[in-house]
This record gives C-alpha cells, sequence and structure tokens, in this order.
C-alpha cells in the first residue's frame, strides 16, 4: 500500500515537501492511524502527528486524507484509493508535518461562550429537563472538536479571526438551545455583525467531514431563524 | 543553564476529570493554578469514559449512600480503605448534581430527573436487588463531563499550559515537592513551574498491555515521576481487565450495554455467567465477568474459528434502545467489526483497562508516605484519579465508580489545598541546581547511535513490554510467569539505558515525548509485576492460580513499592469508616 505524505520541518526544511511511503502485509481492518505508526514505528520516527484514543472520541488526529478531512483513526485504509495523499488539516499554519497551529480555532471555540450560563438561584439538586428538551441537544454536544469542519470551511480560510467556523457556532448553537441556560438574548447579540456567524454561506463542507456525523450548517441556520423570530 | 521559571500558586499536572475539577475549584477562588496538559485538554482520556458515574440519587432505584458504599467494600474484595470509601458514597450525589449544574447534558427520566442505568455490584439494602446507580449522558458519559469541566475552567480563565509535558518533580532537600519541571512538546523548551502546591493527576498506565482499552497518552506518567521523587506506588497488582474489549482490537464496549439488558454467550450459546455469578449473572464485579469469560475460553467454549473470544449479545435491546442509550458502542461496533449490534452480537474478551494502585494518598486527596510508625503526609503535594491510590477502588474498582473518584477527589484535592494555602502563603525556596539531573535525563536522548553498537529502538522495547505484561501479567497468574515477567522487565529496562531515536528536531518531537513515555512505563511495569509476585494469595483483579484463595490474615494489606532496590513494604488496610461501622471481610458471591 503506497502513501504520499506532506512533510515539513521548519527547523531544517525550506519549504514543504512530499515523501513516499510503501507498507506491505496490511491487515484487514487497518485504519490510516495504524498505518501512520507503522510507518513511523519501522521506516521513518521523524514523521510527525497527533494522535491519542484511537477511536474518534479525543479528537487529536485530524488531517486531509485524499483530499478531504477526516480522523486517521476511524479512516479503514482499504476504503481509501492509492497511493493515499495525506495533508494537515488545510487552511491553518502547520507546526510540523501533520501537526497544525489550531489557536485560532480554539480562541473561536472561546469565543461562543461554551458553558452553561443561569442567572437564577442554583436548586439543591438538578435542574430539571425533560426527554424531549435533553432530545435537543443531540447531535450538539458530541463534538470532539478536532477542527476537521472549521479547516474545510472557505469562509474560516479567509477571516479565521473573525468568522468563529462551523465548530465554535455549534457550540453556540448548544448552549442557544439548552433549556437550562438562560442567556440567550446575551449570546445571540455577541453573534450579531456581518462577520461571526454571518460569514457563514451554507457551502456545508463541514457537514460532509465531520466525524461525527453532526450538523454544523443547521445549527448555523437554526441560529440565525432565532435571530430572525426574536427580531419580529 | 538558563531557564524560564515561573510561578504559581498551584500546579495541576493532568487536564482530565479530576485535575479539571480541582483547578476549577482553584480559579474560582482567585488561586493562580497553572494545568499543564500534554494534550489539549478535552483531548484527555476521561473523554472515553462511556457508561457513567455512580451516586445514590435514587433516581430510579430507592437507594442510599451506605449501600453504594457496600457494594464498594464488596467489589473492592476488601481492600479498599473504608474512610475513604465513606467519604467518596456520601459525596457522589452533591458531586453529580455539581455536575449537573456546570451543564453536563446528562440524559433523563420522564420526570426530568437524571437518567441512572444499572451497572456492575450495585445492590440494595446491601446485596440484595439490583440498583441502578449510574448517573449517564448516553454512551458518553466521560466525554459530556470532561468538555464541561474544561468550558466551565476557560469561564473562570484557569491558566493552561496545552501541550507541556511535565518531566519530573522538583524537590529540596526537606523533601518537600516544590512544583515540577515542564517541556513545551512544541519548541522543546524547558521551564520551571514553582508551586507552592502541587496536584499529579495524570491518569493510568493502560499502554503497560499490549491490548488495552486506553488511550496512547496514558503512560502513568505521574506515577513514574512519583516513583522517581522516591515516593512509593501502592497496590500496583491489581489492574482490572475489563470484561467486554473488542476482541482482539480492545477498544473498549461500556458495561452499560449490561446494564441495559445485554448478556455474554459461549460458542453453545449459553448465558454462561449464571453459572458463575447466579443472582448478579451479567452484572456482577468486573474482575468476576472477565474471570469467568477467561475460564469459558481456556475450557473450550470460546467463539470463532480459533475460539478465542465469548459473544455479548444485545440484538435482543431493539433499535430504539440501542440507539438512545449506547449509541457511541454502536459507532465503535460498526467502524471497527463492520458489525451493527442492532442485529450481531459483539465478540469480546477481557481487556486492560484500568490501575487500581497508585500513588497512596488520604481522603483528602493528600499523598501519604510510610514513616517509623505508621505515614505521614507530604506538605503541598496531591495526587487524585487514576493515578492516584486512596484506595477507594482496592482490589477491584466497580464500574461507574471510575468517574465517581475523579471528581469526588479532583473537588476534595482542591478544597484541602485552599486550606493549605492559607497557612502557607509563601513558596518555599527552590534550591540552586535542582533542574540539573532532570536536564540530564532529557538531553540523554539527543546521544547518536553508535555505528558499531546494535540499535535499540523505543517502539521495539514498548512491543516487549507490552507483550510480556499481556502473556505474563494477566486476568490469571502464577509465581512461574511471574517470576519471568520481573526478569524481563528488568533486562528491558537495562536495555532502555542503551536505546536511541534518530530524530533531534526540537520541534514537535513526537519521537521524544514516547522515549520519556516509554521511560515511564517500564519502571511502573516493574512495580506491577514485583508487587504481583510478591502477593501469594487470590484477591479482586489478582488471581494466582497458585494461591487461590484470599488470604485476609496475611494479606489484607496494601503493598507499597519503592524504585530504589525495588523495595516492597506494606501497610494495613483502613477499615475504619467515618461515622458508620466497619464491612468486615466476607466471602464474596455475586
Amino acid at each position: 500500500m503506497r502513501f504520499k505524505i506532506y512533510r515539513f520541518n521548519p527547523e531544517t526544511d525550506t519549504a514543504p515537501y512530499t515523501k513516499e511511503y510503501e507498507l506491505s502485509d496490511i491487515e484487514p481492518g487497518t485504519m490510516l492511524r495504524d498505518a501512520l505508526l507503522r510507518i513511523k514505528n519501522e521506516q521513518d520516527e521523524s514523521l510527525s502527528f497527533r494522535h491519542s484514543c484511537g477511536e474518534g472520541v479525543c479528537g487529536s488526529d485530524g488531517m486531509n486524507i485524499n483530499g478531504k478531512n477526516g480522523l486517521a483513526c476511524v479512516t479503514a485504509v482499504e476504503t481509501l484509493k492509492q497511493p493515499i495523499i495525506i495533508n494537515p488539516l488545510p487552511g491553518m499554519p502547520v507546526i510540523r508535518d501533520l501537526v497544525i497551529d489550531m489557536t485560532q480555532f480554539y480562541t473561536q471555540y472561546r469565543v461562543a461562550k461554551p458553558w452553561l450560563i443561569v442567572n437564577d438561584p442554583v436548586p439543591e439538586i438538578e435542574f430539571t429537563q425533560t426527554p424531549e428538551q435533553r432530545d435537543k441537544l443531540d447531535g450538539l454536544y458530541e463534538c470532539i472538536l478536532c477542527g476537521c469542519c472549521s479547516t474545510s470551511c472557505p469562509s474560516f480560510w479567509w477571516n479565521p479571526d473573525k468568522f468563529m467556523g462551523p465548530a465554535a457556532l455549534l457550540q453556540s448553537w448548544r448552549f442557544l438551545s439548552d433549556s437550562r441556560d438562560q442567556a440567550t438574548d446575551e449570546r445571540l447579540e455577541d453573534l450579531e455583525g456581518p462577520y461571526k456567524l454571518f460569514r457563514c454561506h451554507s457551502i456545508m463542507n463541514c457537514v460532509d467531514v465531520c466525524p461525527k456525523q453532526l450538523n454544523p450548517t443547521k445549527a448555523i441556520g437554526e441560529i440565525k431563524k432565532l435571530m430572525l423570530k426574536k427580531m419580529l | 543553564m538558563n531557564i524560564v521559571t515561573r510561578k504559581f500558586d498551584t500546579l495541576v499536572i493532568g487536564a482530565g476529570g479530576a485535575g479539571l475539577r480541582a483547578a476549577l475549584q482553584l480559579s474560582e477562588a482567585n488561586v493562580k493554578v497553572a494545568v499543564v496538559s500534554k494534550v489539549f485538554p478535552t483531548r484527555s482520556h476521561t473523554v472515553a469514559a462511556q457508561g457513567g458515574m455512580n451516586a445514590a440519587l435514587g433516581n430510579v432505584t430507592p437507594d442510599s449512600w451506605h449501600w453504594h458504599m457496600y457494594d464498594t467494600v464488596k467489589g473492592s474484595d476488601y481492600l479498599g480503605d473504608q474512610d475513604a470509601i465513606e467519604y467518596m458514597c456520601r459525596a457522589a450525589p452533591n458531586t453529580v448534581i455539581e455536575l449537573e449544574h456546570y451543564g453536563v447534558p446528562f440524559s433523563r427520566l420522564e420526570n426530568g430527573r437524571i437518567y441512572q442505568r444499572p451497572f456492575g455490584g450495585q445492590s440494595q439494602n446491601f446485596g440484595g436487588d439490583q440498583a441502578a446507580r449510574t448517573c449517564a449522558a448516553a454512551d458518553r458519559t466521560g466525554h459530556a463531563m470532561l468538555h464541561s469541566l474544561y468550558q466551565q475552567n476557560i469561564r473562570a480563565k484557569t491558566h493552561f499550559f496545552d501541550e507541556f509535558f511535565a518531566i519530573d518533580l522538583l524537590k529540596n532537600d526537606a523533601g518537600d515537592i516544590l512544583g515540577a519541571i515542564i517541556y513545551d512538546i512544541e519548541t522543546s523548551e524547558k521551564i520551571i513551574i514553582e508551586a507552592k502546591t502541587t496536584l499529579i493527576a495524570t491518569g493510568g498506565a493502560g499502554q503497560l498491555f499490549r491490548t488495552n482499552t486506553n488511550a496512547s497518552i496514558n503512560t502513568g506518567d505521574g506515577m513514574a515521576m512519583a516513583l522517581r521523587a522516591g515516593l512509593p506506588l501502592q497496590d500496583m497488582e491489581f489492574f482490572q481487565f475489563h470484561p467486554t474489549g473488542v476482541a482482539g482490537k480492545g477498544m473498549l464496549i461500556t458495561e452499560g450495554v449490561r446494564g441495559e439488558g445485554g448478556y455474554l454467550v459461549n460458542c453453545d450459546g449459553e448465558r454462561f455467567m449464571e453459572r458463575y455469578a447466579p443472582h448478579a449473572k451479567d452484572l456482577a464485579s468486573r474482575d468476576v465477568v472477565s474471570r469467568a469469560i477467561a475460564i469459558e475460553i481456556r475450557e473450550g467454549r470460546g467463539c470463532g474459528p480459533n475460539k478465542d473470544y465469548v459473544y455479548l449479545k444485545l440484538d435482543h435491546l431493539g433499535s430504539d434502545v440501542i440507539k438512545k442509550r449506547l449509541p457511541g458502542i454502536r459507532d465503535t461496533s460498526m467502524t471497527f467489526l463492520g458489525i451493527d449490534p442492532i442485529d450481531e452480537a459483539i465478540p469480546v474478551f477481557p481487556t486492560a483497562h484500568y490501575t487500581m494502585g497508585g500513588i497512596p494518598t488520604n481522603r483528602f486527596a493528600q499523598v501519604v508516605v510510610p514513616v517509623a510508625n505508621g505515614e505521614e503526609t507530604m506538605p503541598g503535594l496531591y495526587a487524585a484519579g487514576e493515578c492516584a491510590c486512596a484506595s477507594v477502588h482496592g482490589a477491584n474498582r466497580l464500574g461507574g465508580n471510575s468517574l465517581l473518584d475523579i471528581v469526588v477527589f479532583g473537588r476534595a484535592a482542591g478544597k484541602h489545598i485552599l486550606k493549605y494555602l492559607e497557612t502557607n502563603p509563601y513558596h518555599k525556596v527552590l534550591p540552586e541546581g535542582v533542574a540539573e539531573s532532570v536536564l540530564k535525563r532529557i538531553e540523554r536522548w539527543d546521544e547518536k547511535q553508535e555505528p558499531d553498537v546494535e540499535s535499540i529502538t523505543v517502539p521495539q522495547l514498548k512491543n516487549e513490554l507490552q507483550q510480556v505484561m499481556e502473556e505474563n501479567c494477566g486476568v490469571f497468574r502464577t509465581e512461574e510467569v511471574l517470576e519471568e515477567a520481573v526478569t524481563t522487565v528488568k533486562s528491558i529496562k537495562e536495555k532502555l539505558d542503551k536505546a536511541r531515536i534518530s530524530d533531534y528536531s526540537t520541534i514537535f518531537n513526537t519521537a521524544r515525548i514516547e522515549a520519556f513515555e516509554l521511560e515511564n512505563l517500564v519502571d511502573i511495569g516493574l512495580a506491577t509485576v514485583i508487587s504481583a509476585l510478591a502477593r501469594k494469595e487470590s484477591r479482586g483483579a489478582h488471581s494466582r492460580m497458585d494461591f487461590e484463595n484470599r488470604d485476609d490474615v496475611n494479606w489484607m494489606k496494601h503493598s507499597l513499592y519503592f524504585l530504589e532496590n525495588n523495595l516492597l513494604t506494606y501497610k494495613p488496610v483502613r477499615t475504619k469508616a467515618l461515622t458508620v461501622e466497619t464491612f468486615p471481610p466476607k466471602k464474596r458471591v455475586y
């Protein structure tokens, strides 16, 4: 099995380049992360990439695989056309090889104020929430912050400092949707202006690449609808 | 050497549930806290916990903290410290409520309260009917908790050092821990964090074993740091094998599957747990279920062409329950096995999962060390979560008690640190040159491979270690295989001195990080096999085929392993609870 992997170490390389690797004896069910670890352990220790849980919940190993963003640990190599072309997630500064600087992404996450805001006195028991109210959080809370969505979004590429991007906006809607949260007006006000929210042009790359099958575009649409409703 | 020093009130090493819960407590009290994590906080392994967190809320079945305590003591095979267990079980309901108030999206009951599911080893009324005590957010409870705790910490403006690897604790001549040296993974810069108080919350060491449910980051860094600082590790022979890891691969399939009504079958289609645990069946304690599976396979009743696994059957639960309550394991099963559990059973095998042992602490999360007549606390040093041993899990942890452990003792650490800082407002003096030996240890990995010497690589040695741990220190153990394991791990440790890496870059050098991690793992492996060889009884997760019974006369005591000379000592179990009567050891049946 053949791989073409983006390599760049700013310490020693003047420009990025592509390096080819070959693996034989691929066992059925091998995930891309397993293959990359084999390359690293058996052929080239200097290949750098993030990874951890190996089952798609920690969100460490987002990368661009044959042109599409995804998680290496849940991508079976058999499903991929060869040579398998691996690049770092696009649009962000590269630290080394497949490791990108995600500062901008995390900063936008913070802009969403992704925490529950409650102004009422807090009861001694849980805030109650009906199963139907709780259902509204499904498809929102599962985000693993892998960055696959935001780094596939042209609007985020152009304005990563001003447009929050799909991952952060999904968080905005997650808290706007929570029956326990009491900061709806504040949150909507925060999202006003031409950039933070409204740079989304429903290109839907985010939906296409999300490894958890979440739908940020829909969430963004819901925020816009709620804003409109509040205005009327 | 010029090395940047940063001063904080508290250094928290590790950003999983325990570290983040403590940090939140401290940031909210305006304490200057530095959280150091080798990965971005939401990538910590708490994120992978599935089934839930135990607390006697009584939302589904009648419940009391006292019953929870009984189950935990029994589950621990009477090796748990009953004062710490009483503290944890009493604190559980409030701790869950706090998490809910932080925003954790728990699943809900019709009346709007937190959903609770049955888990293994849970009973009502001290061994009666099955209880439903595990508070759950579908089967993604750890993810929901970790993200909420991180979110609250950014609200509270906690100071994070993301992707910094803690190398070693720093201490003065009196032995006080004064902070740590940390290493910036992105740039290789070394920084001294000086702190009045230090909390180790670095999680477990599941990477000791070849097949495990753990993330690659679970290399027991904090435990190894403690060992190198001269502190002991407690009860390291007790390593939990989760009954239902995906066979041959290791991904965790939550106990919640059995809690929701799933069960195990052998090649005859027999629900074999009925034979091993007539009352609790598939919801017996994890050690009991793992042994049962291993025996079924050993006696030729395993499934598949090689008869080397059993099936976890849940297709009878119906697609609604599976989609609503177990969506994560359905995903896992489809991704890694191509099996939709709505239609087909999942092949499972007991898989290395959880480090019961760790850095010895009391119920305030203070690290304790043995002295001439008893033990004393290390001033300003704390440990919480899987890296610590309070000991609330004893010889076998109950499912749902680890998420509980991390938040209860993370919070306890936070509370105690606040009290400590009141009477200890100043940094102690960091001795000159304190970092020298640590820096040498880092620089050692810049040594080049000599041309005429046989090359030894880090991945090679890690493989060897994982192999011997899996084969010789698994569910069933004997004198013979453990002796072999001790010899092998010692030789791996010797070979590690000669190992070299080939990447000397200062930029995001993961080869070097893996070398640091292997150094940590090897010491913990040694602690584990040496403690296991010495314990001549079977208790909880430690099953000796040559000593089949529990021996309360000689072995109802905690092991303490020291790195220096591989010394083992022991200390008594704290059987006296805080306010209630002791649960004396009984024969353990489920």
